[in-house]
């Protein structure tokens, strides 16, 4: 029945009675659980998925988020970490016991893995220098410096804002456009030494240090999260945020683009399709109960996006109050200052009867002193995500909340272990692969074998650490931690499904696990999920065709700074983001094209030379 | 008598408002927020402490300019509002219709301001001479960046922690090593026997009889 993995894992027996050594395993069960966990829980769930449920209508978001984990993200988990766990290798092992010529998908999600790797370390650099310098008071991202002669601000920091400047000049030190790349930024290159050197000590000796690493790094981000709940909720203006985040605005769930970012968010967020979930489960022993670790990781990924945000949309909504007391208070003192009223008589409370009062009075005066519209609204709109809500928004409510450095330490390395687990996953997608195709000779230990992954990773991520840096960054996370993702997890749901066979799949389960899956997974492995899989697929690249792509740009000299300048990519970059879309996924059929003509050259050889002795089996080209 | 001295009083006083008007030339606002910089400790201003201010104002002026004696009748107020608000213009000692510079004044007060303040308990931004702008305070500059020091720190860590996993790697493979030699020779009988076994058991493919056209084909 399951011929074909019974020889390969006699082989992969045999191979490893060769070695010496039998395949790593897990030090107990929660080991793995919150490695995997680790891995799904990352920098998205704490600034995407917040930003996605203020800008599509609050609560509502949430239906469309849960029916996208039921159809789409459980049953590609567990579709993922049970033929890890049967199959026991790494994603190219995997899909070469599944067929051949489906060697390409594991070759495709070890691509994406080791490239998503290199700029999710850099993100990692960057909270590493915000962390270098919370330890200072003040904190370096509350005043502007001042200008050669002492007078003044600098006029950069002056029209943009202190956080502002300190993200886009002291930390990036950004250059106006893609196309001028600037030099290394030396400071840049530390931290991301820094980043990865921390990498390398927990990624070591693989899954054994990364088993001790994870008791930390899984579960202090909660404890912190949990300390900033409880914080952010004694702060005056949280209510607001949270009332902002969690109002239903029912009319967003008719948008299709709430659905499709639903789905996607759902996709990127389990970390599926990248090969470092199918390499943790193949240490499992195989009668593990995998659907339950599906569920369970599922589940606590989802909650940990919706517990995550609210501590953040709390501290945002406390962050929108300051910022509109503060307008409130300029317009005040100039109504003070122009009509010579004692100071503090006009109040916040009785603002608007003073406001009225001096209207009345003395219309023309009123008018020539241009106050500001004051709307706690405008400033709730304020959205922000990714790198911008974690090093612009939220340091700037940082550094009004008291005991601005203990808050920026803990953020930080709240950060810092969100993203390390999930580099622990991109990292092992790309080790297990290569240790299981024994491509790494014998006598290389696997100490310096980590080593040179990471080592390697560093001197191609250098780019990152440009003057350009940041936009090249982007220019990643859209093209290529998006799209072949997408078309990965197409293909081994299909080839699951329809190629292995759905009921030889069944059939391992039920050996795994002792139960037969139930009809919901059937439907959705068979049907459902290859369906909103394609549909999702073909709705993303509908809408990323019809724009023509464009950055956000910061430029001091531009006209309308400190809005940021909309440039268009040159024709050399966005061959270069075609090439990074399509160079992982190339490789699904060029490896089905290559065994089909290696088949075809001994099918040729076989009419010309006919051999009674010789068979498929004995040619051994499994 | 009484009429001259009194004639005399009107024409200074005269003269005075006509030296210090707002927007004068020579003359700077200024401007206090008392309740904002002490809270419930706010002084109320009076005569008095007006009183203070030109005094302090005499003091600054007699720092910048040595030789003049400068009084507190040189500095003269005018326009005073609710606000505490008012306009200052300073007259030279020798020649009370004439006023000093701008330029001098501003200077006076740019060196003194930090006495001008203390002696009102206020700040640069609670006590504003509009049209001086306060020279901002030079940021602390260490010599070693303070983030450099945590970085040190953290890399030293890291480093020792790298090295002692390497160093514990080959302590554990030495070890194993040592225990080897004294397996083999335990096992050297029994490998023997199993040799042929294993030597089946690994299926060493026979290509005796494959593909060796070369020397069957006819």
């Amino acid at each position: 029945m399951t011929t074909d993995n019974e020889v390969t894992d006699g082989e992969a027996g045999g191979a490893e009675q060769k070695e010496g050594t039998e395949r790593p395993k897990w030090d107990n069960k929660v080991q793995y659980l919150l490695t995997c966990i680790g891995f799904a829980v990352g920098l998205g769930n704490v600034w995407r998925f917040p930003y996605l449920c203020q800008i599509y209508g609050g609560g509502a978001f949430l239906i469309p988020y849960v029916i996208a984990l039921v159809f789409e993200g459980l049953p590609l988990l567990y579709m993922e970490l049970a033929i890890g766990q049967r199959l026991r290798m790494g994603s190219v092992g995997v899909w070469n016991s599944i067929s051949p010529y489906l060697g390409g998908l594991g070759v495709a999600s070890m691509m994406v893995s080791f490239l998503v790797g290199l700029f999710y370390n850099m993100i990692l650099a960057w909270v590493l220098w915000y962390f270098f310098h919370s330890f200072q008071s003040p904190l370096p991202w509350r005043d502007c410096p001042l200008n050669l002669n002492h007078t003044g601000y600098l006029t950069e920091c002056e029209k943009s804002s202190p956080v502002n400047y300190f993200w886009y000049r002291k930390t990036l030190n950004i250059t106006p456009d893609i196309e001028t790349s600037g030099p290394l930024q030396w400071w840049l290159v530390l931290c991301l030494a820094t980043a990865w050197c921390l990498v390398y000590i927990c990624f070591i000796r693989g899954i054994e240090t990364i088993g001790k690493a994870i008791y930390i790094t899984a579960t202090f981000p909660y404890l912190v999260l949990t300390i900033f709940l409880v914080r952010a909720l004694t702060l005056s203006g949280a209510t607001d945020g949270l009332v902002y985040l969690f109002t239903p605005n029912w009319e967003t769930l008719k948008n299709p683009k709430v659905w499709l970012d639903a789905a996607t968010q759902i996709f990127f967020s389990l970390s599926l399709a990248f090969g470092g979930l199918i390499a943790f489960s193949s240490y499992n022993p195989q009668k593990n109960n995998c659907e339950r670790d599906a569920l369970i990781v599922g589940c606590v990924n989802s909650l940990t996006s919706i517990y995550a945000s609210i501590p953040i949309f709390a501290i945002l909504g406390f962050k929108a109050n300051e910022n509109y007391n503060d307008c409130r208070n300029w317009n005040i003192l100039k109504l003070t200052n122009a009509f010579n009223i004692g100071d503090e008589n006009i109040t916040l409370e009785n603002y608007d009867d003073w406001l009225n009062h001096l209207n009345t009075t003395d219309p023309s005066e009123v008018e020539s002193l241009s106050l500001k519209t004051c709307n706690l609204q405008t400033f709730l709109d304020q959205s922000a995500s990714g790198t911008g809500l974690a090093f612009i928004v939220f340091t700037e409510a940082v550094i009004r909340m008291p005991g601005s450095q203990v808050w920026a330490v803990l953020f930080f390395v709240m950060l810092f272990s969100l993203g390390l687990s999930s580099m622990f996953g991109n990292l092992e997608g790309v080790l297990t692969p290569l240790l299981d195709l024994h491509m790494v000779p014998p006598w290389i230990p696997k100490e310096i074998f980590t080593g040179l992954i990471c080592l390697t990773s560093f001197t191609v991520a250098l780019i990152f650490t440009l003057g350009s840096g940041n936009y090249w960054l982007e220019i990643f996370n859209s093209y290529v931690g998006s799209m072949p993702l997408l078309i990965i997890a197409f293909f081994e749901i299909i080839s699951v499904a329809y190629i292995y066979g759905i009921n030889r799949f069944n059939d391992d389960i039920e050996w795994m696990t002792g139960r037969r899956p139930n009809i919901y997974w059937q439907a959705t492995w068979r049907f459902i999920s290859p369906f909103m899989l394609l549909v999702v697929f073909v709705a993303y690249v509908v809408i990323e065709a019809e724009k023509r792509p464009t950055y956000n740009a910061w430029n001091p000299d531009y006209v309308n700074f400190p809005l940021a300048d909309v440039l268009h990519y040159p024709e050399w970059v966005f061959a270069i983001c075609v090439l990074l879309s399509v160079l992982p996924v190339v490789s699904i059929p060029l490896v089905a094209l290559y065994r089909f003509i290696g088949l075809l050259k001994k099918y040729i050889m076989n009419r010309h030379n006919p051999n009674p002795y010789a068979n498929e089996f004995c040619n051994g080209d499994l | 008598m009484f009429e001259k001295i009194f004639f005399l009083l009107c024409l200074s006083t005269a003269l005075a408002e006509q030296l210090c008007r707002p927007e004068a030339s020579d003359g700077y606002r200024v401007r206090l927020s008392i309740k904002t910089a002490l809270g419930d400790e706010a002084y109320v201003w009076n005569d008095n402490e007006m009183f203070l201010f030109r005094a302090t104002l005499a003091f600054a002026m007699r720092n910048q300019i040595s030789g003049q004696e400068f009084e507190v009748s040189n500095i003269i107020v005018c326009d005073e509002t609710p606000r505490v608000s008012f306009w200052f213009v300073v007259t030279s000692p020798q020649n009370t219709s004439q006023l000093v510079d701008k330029e001098s004044v501003e200077e006076a007060v740019r060196k003194s301001r930090n006495r001008i303040n203390s002696a009102f308990l206020l700040t640069d931004k609670t006590l504003e001479f509009i049209g001086i702008p306060p020279t901002l305070a030079a940021p602390v500059n260490p010599d070693t960046p303070p983030w450099l020091i945590v970085f040190g720190l953290v890399m030293g860590a890291v480093g020792a922690g790298i090295i002692v996993l390497l160093a514990s790697s080959v302590v554990q493979k030495k070890r194993k090593n040592d225990e080897k030699p004294d397996d083999e020779e335990i096992d050297e009988e029994t490998r023997v026997k199993t040799v042929e076994n294993s030597a089946a058991s690994e299926g060493i493919y026979n290509r005796s009889f494959s593909d060796d056209e070369r020397f069957t084909h006819m």
